[in-house]
C-alpha cells in the first residue's frame, strides 16, 4: 500500500476536505450550530483505475460525490485536478473539469429526459459544455463503445429497459470524452440479469478508455466485483481503505464490518447461516 | 392428516385488454410454509401478488382458481375481499414510506387493523399494538407509537408495516420485496423479525423478490418466474444448487456475491444476454429461447410445461450434476 501511494499520479484527488452545513437557528439570538458533514476526506482516483466508496445511507456518500464532481465548494481542503486545485484554478481550467469529470446517476428513468430522443440526449451535454466538433461522429463513437445499435438515436428513453437506459446514461456521461466517470448506485435500480452486463461494461471502459472510475454503493459485492481498491465512509469519515479481498476477509473497522456482514449470499442462505 | 394449504393457485392468468401478465400460473403454499417468487421486473410476480390480494389495478382482471380458507377468492366480492385483506391473507409492500398514512400516528394505524377485525376496543388495542412493537424490536415502543411516520427511520417504518400485516394472526403473509428500499445494514435485522415472527404465528409466507439470497435465507421452496409463467420450481436447496432451466442458472450465475467472484477485480461475470421481453412482444414458444444459449427449433415453436422429474419448463435442462455455486 506505501509503496503504491509513493508512485501514484492521481487524476482526481480530494485532499484533506471538510464539509459542514449550518443548522436552523434554535433560538432567536442563539448561535447557529453546524453539521459536519465530511471530516478530513482523503480519496484519489488514477487514471486506468476503479475505486469504490461504500457507506450507509446517511455517511456521506452524496456530499463527497457533489464535491467531487464540482457542484459544491468545500469549505477546508482541496479539490485536484491532474495535480491543479480545482477552486483556485481560472475559467479555462474549471471548463476543463467540467468535461473531464462525469456522472452516472442511479436511475437512469428519472436521468433521461422522457420527451427527448436518445440522439438528442447524447448531443446535450456537448450543447452545455460548449464543445465544437463532429458530433455524429461522436455519437458513432460512444455508441460502439457502450454496445448499442445506431437505431438509438431516432427513439425515446420509454421504448427502452432499464439496462439498455443505463448504456444510454453511460454513453452521454462518454460523450464530452471525459476521463473520470462517477458513478452513483449505478446498478441497484436494475434487474439482476441486467447488472452483470453494466458492471462488465464499466470494467471494459476502464480498460480500454484508461478512465478512472469512482464506484459509490452500498452494496459491497458489487463494489468488490468492480473496482481494485475500496474506501469505506461512516460518519463522514474515510474508516477504512483496502483491496476488496483485504475488506472482506479482514475488516478492521466497525463500519466495515457490519457492512460485510451485511451481504447475503445465497450460500449462506442455504447453509442457513445467513440470518 | 394435512391442514388445507395456506393459498393455492391453479392456472391464474392475469389480463388486461390481450395482454396477459400472468399466464397459467399454479403453485401450493402450505400452511406454515415458505415460498419464494423470484423474477425479474416484468416477469409478473407483482401482479400475482396484487391478484392474490384482490388489489389489481383498473382494467387487469384474475382468471383461475385461488383457494384460500376455503373459498375461491377469485369469486369473491370487493366488499368480502376487504373484510379479509389484514385477517387471513395480508402484505406487506416494498415501500414504506408510501404505504403507511403520513398524518396519522403509526401507533394508531396499527390499532386501527387489530380493532377493524379483532373487535375490542380502544384501550385493548392500543395494549396489543405495543405488544407487537415490542416483539418486533422497536424501541420504546410507547413513546414510538406515538410518532407519525415522518418521525421514524426506514427500518423503523418497515417494522411497523410488518407489524399491521402481522397483528391478527392472518394465514399468509405476502411481502412484495420488503426490503429492497432498506438501508443493507438493517435488510437482515428486518428478514430475522419478519422470519421469527411468521414462524411464531405458524403463518405462511410468499416472500416475492428478485433477490436471490434473500429467498436463499428465507423460504423452503422456489418458482422461478420469467414472462409470466413459472420457468422452474422445486425445493430452495434443490434448484439453487442444482438449477436445471437456463435462465435460473443465468440469474444465479450473474450474481456478484463471494461465492463467484474473485475480490481483486480480475472476474467476469456471465450476464444474461438480452431483456426481459415486453408484454405486447412475447416470443413464441418458450418466452426465454431469444436468450438461451441452447434455444433449437422446438423452443421457438413450442411451450414446455413444468416437467415433473426436472421441476423445469425446459426443452433441454441443463444436466443434473452442474452445480451453478461452488459450494
Amino acid at each position: 500500500m506505501t509503496a503504491m501511494t509513493i508512485e501514484r499520479r492521481p487524476l482526481l484527488a480530494l485532499r484533506d476536505v471538510t464539509q459542514s452545513y449550518q443548522l436552523p437557528r434554535t433560538s432567536l439570538f442563539g448561535p447557529r450550530s453546524s453539521f459536519t458533514v465530511l471530516d478530513g476526506i482523503d480519496f484519489d482516483v488514477c487514471a486506468g483505475e476503479a475505486v469504490g466508496l461504500v457507506g450507509e445511507s446517511g455517511a456521506g456518500k452524496t456530499t463527497l460525490t457533489r464535491i467531487l464532481t464540482g457542484m459544491e465548494r468545500p469549505q477546508r481542503g482541496q479539490v485536484e485536478f491532474d495535480g491543479q486545485d480545482l477552486w483556485a484554478a481560472g475559467a479555462a481550467e474549471r471548463t476543463r473539469f467540467r468535461r473531464s469529470v462525469q456522472m452516472v446517476l442511479q436511475n437512469p428513468r428519472s436521468s433521461l429526459d422522457p420527451r427527448m430522443r436518445i440522439g438528442t440526449a447524447l448531443l446535450e451535454p456537448l450543447r452545455s459544455l460548449r464543445i465544437e466538433g463532429n458530433h455524429t461522429r461522436r455519437i458513432h463513437e460512444v455508441l460502439d463503445q457502450v454496445g448499442l445499435d445506431r437505431s438509438a438515436l431516432g427513439r425515446f428513453p420509454h421504448e427502452f429497459s432499464g439496462g439498455q437506459l443505463q448504456r444510454i446514461a453511460i454513453a452521454r456521461a462518454l460523450m464530452p470524452n471525459p476521463r473520470v466517470l462517477v458513478a452513483d448506485e449505478p446498478v441497484s435500480a436494475l434487474d439482476v440479469s441486467i447488472q452483470a452486463q453494466v458492471l462488465n461494461l464499466l470494467k471494459d471502459l476502464v480498460q480500454d478508455l484508461q478512465l478512472g472510475l469512482v464506484f459509490i454503493a452500498h452494496d459491497l459485492s458489487v463494489v468488490a466485483y468492480t473496482t481494485s481498491r475500496v474506501s469505506v465512509i461512516a460518519a463522514g469519515r474515510i474508516v477504512e481503505v483496502g483491496r476488496p479481498v483485504e475488506l472482506f476477509t479482514r475488516p478492521a473497522a466497525p463500519a466495515t464490518r457490519n457492512l460485510v456482514d451485511a451481504v447475503l449470499t445465497v450460500e449462506s442462505g442455504l447453509a442457513g447461516t445467513a440470518l | 392428516m394435512t391442514a388445507p394449504a395456506a393459498i393455492e393457485v391453479r392456472d391464474l392468468h392475469v389480463v388486461y385488454d390481450g395482454l396477459a401478465a400472468v399466464r397459467g400460473l399454479s403453485f401450493t403454499v402450505p400452511a406454515g410454509g415458505r415460498m419464494g417468487l423470484v423474477g425479474e421486473s416484468g416477469s409478473g410476480k407483482s401482479m400475482t401478488a396484487l391478484a392474490l390480494m384482490g388489489l389489481l389495478p383498473p382494467g387487469w382482471k384474475a382468471q383461475g382458481t385461488i383457494l384460500h380458507d376455503g373459498v375461491d377468492l377469485i369469486t369473491q366480492t370487493d366488499k368480502a375481499l376487504s373484510a379479509r385483506r389484514g385477517r387471513t391473507v395480508s402484505m406487506v409492500f416494498q415501500d414504506p414510506m408510501s404505504s403507511l398514512n403520513p398524518v396519522r400516528r403509526v401507533g394508531d394505524q396499527i390499532a386501527d387493523v387489530i380493532r377493524r377485525h379483532g373487535g375490542v376496543g380502544r384501550h385493548e388495542a392500543m395494549g396489543q399494538t405495543i405488544d407487537l412493537m415490542m416483539q418486533m424490536n422497536l424501541p420504546r415502543p410507547e413513546q414510538l407509537a406515538r410518532s407519525y411516520p415522518h418521525q421514524i427511520s426506514g427500518g423503523q417504518k418497515q417494522r411497523i408495516m410488518i407489524a399491521m400485516a402481522l397483528a391478527c394472526y392472518p394465514q399468509l403473509i405476502i411481502a412484495d420485496e420488503p426490503t429492497t428500499a432498506l438501508d443493507v445494514t438493517v435488510q437482515k435485522q428486518v428478514l430475522r423479525l419478519l422470519s421469527a415472527a411468521t414462524r411464531e404465528r405458524n403463518s405462511a409466507l410468499l416472500m416475492i423478490t428478485h433477490d436471490l439470497p434473500v429467498i436463499a435465507a428465507m423460504c423452503d421452496t422456489v418458482a422461478v418466474m420469467y414472462a409470466g409463467r413459472i420457468v422452474e420450481y422445486g425445493p430452495v436447496r434443490q434448484v439453487f444448487r442444482n438449477p436445471r432451466h437456463h435462465y435460473t442458472r443465468g440469474l444465479l450465475d450473474s450474481q456478484p456475491t463471494m461465492d463467484n467472484i474473485a475480490l481483486d477485480g480480475s472476474s467476469r461475470l456471465t450476464s444474461i444476454p438480452g431483456m426481459v421481453p415486453p408484454l405486447p412482444a412475447l416470443p413464441s414458444g418458450c418466452a426465454f429461447h431469444p436468450r438461451c444459449p441452447v434455444a433449437t427449433d422446438i423452443c421457438r415453436a413450442r411451450m414446455p410445461e413444468i416437467d415433473a422429474a426436472t421441476g423445469a419448463a425446459c426443452w433441454h435442462p441443463v444436466a443434473a450434476s452442474q452445480p451453478a455455486v461452488a459450494s
